[in-house]
């Protein structure tokens, strides 16, 4: 897949009405979101100005997902078209920086959209409307038509880091299970899905039940559990090709993969005689190693963003419990303590957290805690929330929702990391074990 | 399908009160056994049917909440199996481990792999060789009921014996 978007600056400076003195500011426009916003900050992005013949559709798109991931981050609040006083018709005319106030707009976003060919290129500028100046300079995106919500969401990324002084993630995949059929006969297929649900499509048919995907560094190949040989087996797939492989061919059921954060090893669980431990694949040569020993449950591992850790889980105390150890093996220091069992840890891409599962009093959450288990928060509740996956800048989560009884069925969810802004991920069908990818390129 | 179930039970009823030599219808259990007119209910009738293992012994064993130990019931119907497939050595058995669904994903693998393992060491120690037998764990992947409470919740968590290979099969 050629996917390239090219990114070139355009230039700003004279755009900022010349006739307007710029407010010198102390600080550039900025939402802190550590503490989680409470007020998103007011945002105006009119339509995209249509440049040429068939651009008039993509314009529109265009500008509808960028302002979706926005308000969608909970960060921003769109000031509806209705509410604007002034249009945007000419990307390159000065900006009327009074019309925006007015409003109480805080940015404006301002771009273009030109069709020639098969190609489209999209431009935007960020304007800071109360210090009446621009916010870095104006970029421009080109790349095949087809690439249309790639683009947007570029756009949208970048808008994000100017606003908030962090990497964003709207240019992200997620790989999943999609669901069908009764819940004592679900049908499971691996599917991927821009990470706002859209271009859902599937990887495999439902002929065998399939479990708990996930990405490779560079996002272009999987590892997930398939019941294709009877029993379940890690596989790889490349999600360009769809060509897969059996990881490892001993016997031994194999089950919760995770590649390491460069991409040469994976870390799964193997179980032999009833018993499950973790151990590690060289992706090179198949070697495998025993990373943790006992008639204990070791499973769900997952590396800390440097490699050096591991987090998994283990009922070595009696009840399923949180755990770090070095990525070679030996002593396993425990991080969770609250009351209950705690699974499915994922380290934060940042490096800072964990993410978990907690099941107390028959209630399961989604929470997340500091790397030696301090400062746990619960973000969500319910009779089923289950397997978080940390957006690719380690401030949203997303995790899988069931609900109970003979219908009861599964959704994707996600919330911030602050446990705001819980909504739900459109799928097509019933939809479980959510993976982030990083970033695309 | 489920007339053909209904049948199927009746049948091996009748079965067991024909195998019942104190049987209240001992006079019907003679008539039965000197006609040996079985041609309708033969296949299902015959002890060594894989039939007559999942309905008349029973395929299914029960645990406790996150428990993989045997109970004294679980026992009982594991030395009848194993009897079973020590008189059927053509047989080969497929353990499944299963689990409820108040657990994460992952450790409900591990958890219906322990039961099945359980089942599995049983019936080695009741004398079946462990070539004949393989486990394998669906985890919290295919219940059997599915409500959301203990009354279906204590039939998920189970291990059902699949008899493979032999007659009947």
């Amino acid at each position: 897949m050629k996917n390239l978007i090219k990114l070139i600056m355009i230039a700003t400076t004279g755009l900022v009405m010349s006739n307007a003195s710029v407010v010198a500011q102390s600080k550039p426009l900025r939402i802190e979101i550590n503490q989680g916003v409470i007020e998103p900050m007011p945002i105006a992005a009119p339509k995209f100005v249509a440049k040429g013949n068939g651009s008039q559709e993509y314009a529109k798109q265009i500008t509808s997902v960028i302002v979706s991931d926005l308000a969608g981050s909970g960060l921003f609040r769109e000031i509806p078209a209705s509410a604007h006083i002034s249009d945007i018709n000419n990307f390159d005319a000065p900006v009327q920086f009074a019309d925006w106030k007015a409003i109480n707009a805080q940015a404006l976003i301002t771009g273009s959209v030109k069709v020639s060919g098969d190609n489209l290129t999209v431009q935007f500028r960020l304007f800071d409307v109360f210090a009446q100046s621009a916010l870095g300079d104006g970029l421009q995106f080109q790349a095949s038509k087809g690439n249309w919500r790639r683009m947007a969401h570029k756009v949208a990324d970048a808008i994000y880091a100017r606003l908030t002084g962090e990497s964003a993630y709207f240019d992200s995949r997620v790989v999943y299970i999609s669901e069908e059929g009764p819940k004592n006969a679900r049908r499971k297929r691996l599917a991927i899905m821009d990470y706002d649900g859209a271009n859902s499509r599937f990887l495999t048919d439902d002929n065998d039940i399939v479990l708990a995907p996930r990405f490779s560094p560079n996002n272009k190949e999987i590892v997930y559990t398939s019941y294709k040989s009877g029993s379940p087996k890690v596989y790889l797939m490349n999600v360009d090709t769809l060509k897969q492989r059996l990881l490892d061919e001993q016997p031994g059921m194999t089950f919760a993969p995770r590649f390491s954060p460069d991409g040469s090893h994976v870390v799964m669980s193997l179980t032999e005689g009833g018993n499950t431990d973790i151990y590690m694949v060289k992706l090179k040569n198949g070697a495998k190693t025993r990373l943790t020993s006992g008639t204990s449950i070791e499973t769900a591992p997952s590396f800390s963003p440097d490699g050096q850790q591991i987090v998994f889980e283990s009922d070595r105390g009696g009840k399923q419990q949180i755990y770090v150890m070095p990525t070679s093996g030996g002593t396993a220091k425990r991080i969770s303590f609250g009351k209950g069992s705690y699974g499915t840890p994922v380290w934060s891409p940042r490096g800072d957290m964990i993410a978990f599962t907690k099941i107390s009093k028959g209630r399961f959450h989604i929470g997340v805690m500091r790397v030696d288990g301090s400062n746990e928060r619960l973000l969500t509740a319910s009779f089923l929330d289950e397997g978080p996956t940390w957006s690719p800048n380690g401030r949203v989560i997303m995790f899988f929702r069931e609900t109970a009884g003979a219908s009861g069925a599964p959704a994707i969810y996600s919330v911030d990391v602050t446990g705001r802004n819980l909504k739900r991920v459109k799928t097509p069908s019933f939809g479980s074990d959510p993976a982030w990818s990083g970033l695309l390129k | 399908m489920t007339s053909m179930k209904l049948t199927l039970a009746a049948i091996a009823l009748i079965g067991l009160s024909a195998c019942d030599s104190n049987s209240s219808m001992g006079g019907l259990g003679k008539n039965g056994g000197g006609s040996g007119n079985g041609g309708i209910s033969q296949s299902a009738l015959d002890p060594a049917s894989i039939a007559y293992f999942n309905e008349t012994i029973g395929d299914t064993v029960l645990f406790l909440v996150d428990q993989s130990t045997l109970t004294p019931e679980a026992t009982a119907l594991l030395d009848r199996q194993a009897a079973w497939l020590l008189d059927n050595p053509q047989n080969s058995v497929t353990i499944e481990g299963h689990a409820d669904e108040q657990g994460t994903r992952e450790y409900n693998l591990a958890l219906g792999a322990r039961r099945a393992a359980s089942v599995q060491n049983y019936l080695v120690s009741r004398g079946l060789t462990d070539a004949r037998i393989r486990t394998v764990t669906f985890g919290k992947e295919r219940p059997l009921a599915v409500c959301s409470d203990e009354a279906c919740w204590s039939k998920n968590r189970r291990s059902v014996t699949l008899v493979t290979g032999g007659l009947g099969s």
